[in-house]
């Protein structure tokens, strides 16, 4: 289901602020779901704030960013603003971490997500998937950018 | 680029970070031949990037690792004030280190830096490469060993 040319599953979250985000919506341009395990833990702190850096570098090649966890809007909202992010978060939180199962990037007995991300394409179909071995790793950016330029 | 021997250290981090300057102990009392690259993550660290552009102005003027070394020093003191007392005390010209430090050219050399590391995967800082390894994060036993190892080459 997360072949590279398959179609991505389809889903509706919120965001921090409430508003809800269909994927399907947004086919027309290239889209990166970041999947992460929980906000305010330190590792992803650093993650999402490199990707925040070189987000202008995302938008010039027209591709959407989207952190995934399984994290409440309040939590992403209050997240967001502590580290500056501009990018949207959404919350995978009821039923809890339903995508994250749907694009295999939960942690059965954990609760939380594994740390990964992937790239749609503009007709909404799976480009590439990457999830890394354990949530201490975390995907650079350049892999992010390869998908994207791929 | 400072250090002897056959093994080089790539250093990627940013002078506002408390796990950088740890690291940084540890390269420096091996002794191994080492570069630093500036990435600063603003969104973590506000003040990242102005440090990063003060100890480049202080490369202008010869007079990087002295910046360096006074910058992870003293994490305590990094405002516009302390910066000056620190460029003043490496005996810098001061007109020319604060127009150097808000120079395009500053900007540039620093967001090089910073691209290089995305390049190579850099996703936290400290990240450091030893002779092409990748040792990402809090420095832990892993890296004290491979430094202490290399060391010895």
């Amino acid at each position: 289901m997360t072949e590279p040319g398959s179609v991505a599953p389809d889903f509706t979250l919120a965001d921090q602020d409430g508003n809800q985000v269909t994927l399907s919506e947004l086919r027309g341009n290239q889209v990166v779901l970041v999947f992460y395990p929980l906000d305010f833990s330190p590792v992803c702190n650093d993650q999402l704030s490199v990707y925040q850096e070189v987000l202008p570098e995302f938008e010039e090649r027209g591709a959407k960013m989207f952190g995934i966890s399984v994290d409440h809007a309040f939590a992403h909202k209050a997240f967001q603003e502590k580290l500056g992010l501009t990018f949207p978060l959404l919350a995978d939180f009821e039923p809890k971490g339903a995508v994250a199962q749907a694009y295999d990037m939960y942690i059965d007995g954990r609760g939380h997500n594994h740390r990964g991300f992937v790239v749609i394409d503009p007709d909404g179909n799976v480009k590439h998937w990457h999830r890394e071995k354990t949530p201490l790793d975390i995907p650079g950016a350049n892999l992010i950018f390869d998908a994207l330029d791929a | 680029m400072r250090g002897e021997g056959q093994v080089v250290v790539i250093e990627y981090g940013d002078y506002e970070c408390p796990y950088c300057a740890q690291a940084d102990l540890m390269v420096t009392g091996f002794g191994l031949k080492r570069v630093f690259r500036h990435f600063p993550v603003v969104s973590k660290h506000p003040r990242a990037r102005v440090l990063a552009y003060a100890a480049e102005a202080a490369a202008l003027q010869g007079a990087f690792w002295e910046m360096h070394d006074s910058l992870f020093g003293d994490q305590g003191h990094l405002d516009v004030p302390h910066l000056w007392e620190r460029a003043e005390r490496l005996g810098l010209d001061m007109d020319r280190f604060e127009a150097d430090r808000r120079s395009d050219a500053v900007e540039q050399r620093v967001a090089a830096d910073f691209r290089t590391g995305i390049r190579a995967g850099v996703a936290t800082t400290p990240t450091l490469f030893v002779d092409g390894d990748r040792f990402g994060g809090i420095p832990g036993p892993e890296l004290l060993e491979r430094l202490q190892r290399d060391s010895a080459r």
